[in-house]
C-alpha cells in the first residue's frame, strides 16, 4: 500500500492552505483519511488512544443492517413476483436468486440516490465548513432505504434525502448534532408530503398499479378492523394470511428493511456484542410496546386489540426501529436511566399510535421522533437527579 | 470505620514493558532542571540569582500567591541558568552539581512532641508543602485552609505503573513519621488507601491513621477514586491528596533533618530493552535515565505514566512529581484502512470497547500501544462509553460538555469540585472523539478557580 500513500504524498500539497485545489481539501482528506488511519499523534493529555473511532463504529452498523439488506432485497423481489404473476402462491415456485436480482434492481437505486444524495449534501457543508465528511451518514444513507415502500418513486426519496440532511441535521451543525434521527426525518418527510406514496395498499408491492392481489400490510389490515369494513372477518382470517412465523421470518409484505425480525435481531446480536446499540434501549423498548400489547388485550372488544401482543413486535416496523432507530445515541436519551425511560415509553407509544390512530397505520416512525424530542427533557430529569444527591450529601453532613 | 472497596468500573490498559524489581543507583546528573512549569498555577518569585551557591533543600523560589510555600532544589551547586520563555516566564532553573551532593543540615524533628503549627512551618519553610495537593482544582495545598481529611494513596493502578510497596521497603519508619506530619495538619482523619493484594507489612501495619482497601480495575489507585467512595467533596470542603512515596519523603525530614528528594523511578514501556527501576533526582535529564536502552529511536519519551504524563525530550527532564518514566513507540505513521488501519482485524489494536477480536484475549496478554489517536477529532456521538471506565457517581460526558462550554453553574453541579484532570484520564483514553478530555478538565477548573474559589 506504499503505492497509494506515495499517490496520496504526491497530491496533498495540491489541497493543503495555498495549494492549487484548497478549496477541495474537505474532498481530499475525506478520500484520505477513509484509505488511511491519519498519522495524527496525542499532543495532550494521554498518550495512547483506544482504537475505536467513528468511521468504525458507523461500519459495524453498516454491517448489522446486512442481514435486513440481503433479506430485503430477497423479500422485494419476491413480492415483486407475487405482483406480477397476480397470485401470492405461484411466486414461491421461482428461484430465489431470480428474485434476489428483481429484487437489487429495486433496491439498489434507492440505495445510490439516498447515498448520493445524502452525502453531496454532506460534502456541500463540509465545504462550506472546511471540514472533511463526518461519518454519520454513512449509517442514515443505508437506514433511508430500507425504511421506504419498494415502490415510491425515486425522485422522492432524493427529495427527502435532501431535506433530512439539511434540516434535520446540517442547520444543526452536523454529525452529533441533530435533535432527531436523521433516517426518520427523511421517512416522516415523505409521509407528510407525499402521504399517497407512503401508505395505503398501492405502495408496498413493486409494480401494484395493474394487477388484482392485494397489496396491503399486515398492519393496513390490521388497521380495517378498527372500521367498518374489516379485511378479514376475524383474527383467525387475519392469521392464515400473515402467520407468526411469516411475520417473524419477514415474508410479508413492507418496508425494504422491516419486515424479517429474525434478520434484525441478528443485527442486534452485532450491535450488542460490539456495543455500538444500546441493550438498554432495545429492550426497554421490545418491554413498552409488548407492556401496551398487554394493555390493549386487557381492554379488548375488536380483533386489533384482541391480537396477541408478541404479534406487535413482529409486524410492521417495530423491531426494525427499536434496533436500528430507537438507539441512535445522538438522538436517544444519552444517560443510562434516561435510555430505560425513553426506550420503554417509545414502545409504549408505538403501539398506542399503531392500535388507537386510524390516521396512521405504523406508529413507531411517530413515537420515536416524539422521544427524540422528549429525551432531553429525560435527561434533564436524570441530570438533575444526579446533581440533588449531590446537594443532599451537603445538607445531610 | 475503615472501607473495603472494590472498583469495578475501570479499565487496566495491559502494556507490555513492566519493570523488572531491581534497583540500579543513577549517579547525581551534571545538571538538575526545577521548572516552576510542574506545579500547575504557580507564580514564581526567584530568591536565587545565576551564578549563586545552593546546598540541596535551599530555597529556590517561592509562590506568590502563598508567600510561604517554598520550593526547594533537590541538589546542590550552583545556579547556573534561569531559563526564560517569551514575556520573560520563567520556564527552567538550572543547577550545576558539584561532584559531591550537600545538605542544607537541619535537625531531626520528633513530630509526636511538636505543635500542630511547628509542623506546617517546618513543611512550608523546607520545600516540603509542594509535595501536598488539595482538592477541589488538583493543585498545591492550601496552607491557609484547614482541610476536612488527608488522603494518601498507597499504590498506582496505572499502566506500568510502579510498585510502591517495592520503593517503599525498608522505608517503614519514615512513612509513619510521614503520616504522624500529616495528621497533625488536619482536624479530621488521614486516610491511607491500599491494594489488599499488592501492599506489604510497609502499608498495612501503619499506625494513627484510617486504612482503607481498594481493589479491582484502574482508576482504583487514584486518589480522586479513593476519596470519592470514602468521603466525597462538598461545596466549600478542602481535601488534601499525597502518595505515600512523598509522605516517606516528608517523614525521612523530619527524622534525619535532611531534605532528600531522591526516588526510586519505573523505567519502562514497550521501548525499553530492560525495564527496571533507578534511583535519581527529580529534574534529571531524560537522556541519562534512558541511555543505552531504547530499542528504537523514534519513541515518545514520557515523565510519568502513559496516561497522566509529560511528553519530554531526550534534553528535557524528569518531572517534580513522576515516580515513572515510560517510553513507547510515535504512531505518526498512516495506517492502511484495511490492514494497521480503521477497518483491519485490529489483532494489535486495546480496546474497551468490544469493536476489535482482542477483547475476546486473555488478560495475560499485552499489548504495544503508540502515539497515534487511532482517528480524527469529532463531535460526541457515542454514549455511555466514558461511563464505563468513571468509578465516580458523577456523569462524565456531561460534566466534560459544561467544562468545554464554561458553564460555571453546571460544572458545580455535575461535581467539578471533586475531580482531577488525572481522573478523566480513562475517559480521555476510550472516547471516541479523540478529544483531549483531560485538557477540558484542567480548563474547567482554572475557570473555577478564577471565578469561585
Amino acid at each position: 500500500m506504499k503505492f497509494l500513500e506515495n499517490i496520496l504524498h504526491k497530491m496533498e500539497p495540491n489541497f493543503v492552505k495555498g495549494g492549487k485545489y484548497e478549496k477541495w481539501n474537505p474532498l481530499f482528506e475525506t478520500v484520505a483519511t477513509f484509505a488511511f488511519t491519519p498519522k495524527l499523534v496525542t499532543t495532550k493529555g494521554s498518550h495512547i488512544r483506544d482504537g475505536v473511532d467513528l468511521k468504525r463504529t458507523m461500519m459495524t452498523v453498516i454491517l448489522a443492517m446486512v442481514p435486513c439488506l440481503i433479506f430485503g432485497i430477497y423479500n422485494t423481489g419476491h413480492w415483486e413476483m407475487v405482483a406480477a404473476f397476480g397470485d401470492r402462491d405461484l411466486s414461491y415456485s421461482v428461484f430465489a436468486i431470480d428474485k434476489f436480482w428483481n429484487g437489487l434492481m429495486i433496491v439498489l437505486p434507492l440505495i445510490v440516490v439516498s447515498y448520493g444524495v445524502g452525502l453531496g449534501v454532506e460534502f456541500i457543508f463540509g465545504m462550506l465548513r472546511g471540514h472533511s465528511l463526518h461519518e454519520g451518514f454513512l449509517v442514515s444513507g443505508m437506514l433511508i432505504p430500507l425504511t421506504m415502500p419498494a415502490d415510491v418513486p425515486l425522485w422522492m426519496v432524493g427529495v427527502a434525502t435532501a431535506f433530512a440532511v439539511i434540516i434535520g441535521k446540517e442547520i444543526f451543525g452536523g454529525t452529533g448534532m441533530n435533535v432527531v434521527n436523521v433516517a426518520l426525518t427523511a421517512r416522516a418527510f415523505l409521509f407528510f408530503a407525499y402521504p399517497t406514496s407512503m401508505s395505503g395498499d398501492k405502495v408496498w408491492l413493486a409494480g401494484t398499479e395493474t394487477d388484482g392481489v392485494s397489496g396491503a400490510t399486515a398492519l393496513g389490515d390490521l388497521a380495517t378492523f378498527m372500521s367498518d369494513k374489516p379485511a378479514f372477518e376475524n383474527l383467525s382470517g387475519f392469521n392464515q394470511e400473515y402467520s407468526a412465523w411469516g411475520a417473524f421470518s419477514g415474508m410479508i409484505p413492507g418496508s425494504v428493511g422491516e419486515t424479517s425480525t429474525l434478520a434484525i435481531l441478528l443485527g442486534a446480536g452485532i450491535l450488542i456484542i460490539t456495543g455500538v446499540g444500546s441493550l438498554r434501549i432495545m429492550a426497554s423498548f421490545f418491554a413498552g410496546g409488548l407492556a401496551m400489547g398487554l394493555l390493549l388485550n386487557a381492554v379488548g372488544g375488536n380483533p386489533y386489540l384482541d391480537i396477541p401482543a408478541y404479534f406487535h413486535l413482529i409486524i410492521g416496523g417495530f423491531a426494525f426501529g427499536a434496533v436500528f432507530m430507537a438507539t441512535d445515541p445522538v438522538s436517544a436519551s444519552q444517560t443510562a436511566n434516561g435510555k430505560i425511560i425513553y426506550g420503554f415509553l417509545g414502545g409504549l407509544l408505538a403501539i398506542l399510535i399503531r392500535v388507537l390512530n386510524p390516521a396512521y397505520p405504523e406508529g413507531v416512525m411517530l413515537s420515536i421522533l416524539f422521544m427524540n424530542i422528549s429525551a432531553p427533557l429525560i435527561d434533564y430529569y436524570v441530570i438533575q437527579g444526579n446533581i440533588n444527591k449531590r446537594l443532599k450529601r451537603i445538607k445531610t453532613a | 470505620m475503615s472501607k473495603s472497596i472494590n472498583i469495578r468500573k475501570g479499565l487496566d490498559i495491559r502494556l507490555e514493558g513492566e519493570s523488572a524489581k531491581k534497583i540500579v543507583v543513577l549517579p547525581i546528573s551534571k545538571t538538575i532542571c526545577i521548572s516552576p512549569l510542574d506545579f500547575h498555577g504557580l507564580n514564581p518569585k526567584l530568591v536565587v540569582k545565576e551564578g549563586d551557591a545552593v546546598k540541596a533543600g535551599d530555597a529556590i523560589f517561592f509562590d506568590k500567591a502563598h508567600e510561604s510555600v517554598m520550593y526547594c532544589t533537590p541538589a546542590s551547586g550552583v545556579v547556573k541558568a534561569i531559563v526564560r520563555g517569551e514575556k520573560r516566564k520563567i520556564l527552567n532553573i538550572l543547577i550545576e552539581t558539584g561532584s559531591e551532593q550537600v545538605y542544607r543540615q537541619s535537625d531531626p524533628i520528633n513530630i509526636l512532641n511538636a505543635s500542630n503549627e511547628e509542623v506546617k512551618s517546618i513543611m512550608l519553610a523546607n520545600g516540603l508543602w509542594p509535595l501536598v495537593k488539595q482538592r477541589p482544582l488538583d493543585v498545591i495545598a492550601d496552607p491557609n485552609q484547614t482541610p476536612k481529611a488527608i488522603f494518601v494513596t498507597g499504590f498506582d493502578s496505572a499502566p506500568l505503573a510502579p510498585d510502591f510497596t517495592f520503593i517503599l521497603k525498608g522505608k517503614e519508619k519514615d512513612l509513619q513519621a510521614g503520616l504522624n506530619a500529616l495528621s497533625k495538619l488536619t482536624s479530621g482523619k488521614v486516610h491511607l488507601n491500599i491494594n489488599p493484594t499488592s501492599a506489604g507489612a510497609e502499608l498495612t501495619e501503619m499506625k494513627g491513621v484510617e486504612i482503607n482497601k481498594f481493589s479491582g480495575k484502574h482508576p482504583a489507585g487514584n486518589v480522586g477514586t479513593q476519596i470519592h467512595h470514602v468521603d466525597p467533596i462538598n461545596k466549600g470542603e478542602f481535601v488534601w491528596t499525597l502518595n505515600a512515596i512523598d509522605v516517606a519523603i516528608i517523614g525521612q525530614f523530619f527524622n534525619t533533618g535532611k531534605f532528600d528528594l531522591s526516588r526510586i523511578i519505573a523505567l519502562s514501556g514497550s521501548e525499553i530493552s530492560t525495564p527496571q527501576y533507578y534511583r535519581t533526582l527529580p529534574g534529571t535529564p531524560i537522556e541519562q535515565i534512558v541511555k543505552g536502552n531504547v530499542k528504537e529511536e523514534h519513541v515518545r519519551y514520557i515523565s510519568g505514566n502513559v496516561l497522566t504524563g509529560d511528553r519530554k525530550q531526550l534534553n528535557e527532564y524528569l518531572g517534580y512529581y513522576h515516580n515513572q518514566v515510560t517510553v513507547i513507540p510515535e504512531g505518526d505513521q498512516y495506517k492502511f484502512f484495511l490492514t494497521k488501519g480503521w477497518l483491519g482485524l485490529g489483532f494489535d489494536k486495546f480496546s474497551n470497547s468490544r469493536l476489535f477480536p482482542t477483547f475476546l484475549m486473555p488478560k495475560s496478554k499485552k499489548f504495544v500501544l503508540d502515539t497515534n489517536t487511532n482517528g480524527e477529532e469529532r463531535a460526541f456521538v457515542v454514549t455511555g462509553e466514558l461511563d464505563k471506565v468513571f468509578p465516580f457517581d458523577i456523569l462524565p460526558m456531561q460534566l466534560v460538555k459544561a467544562a468545554i462550554t464554561n458553564d460555571i453553574d453546571g460544572m458545580e453541579n455535575l461535581g467539578i469540585y471533586e475531580v482531577a484532570p488525572e481522573d478523566f484520564a480513562l475517559c480521555e483514553y476510550v472516547c471516541t472523539t479523540k478529544i483531549d478530555i483531560q485538557d477540558k478538565i484542567r480548563q474547567g477548573l482554572d475557570v473555577i478557580a478564577k471565578e469561585c474559589m
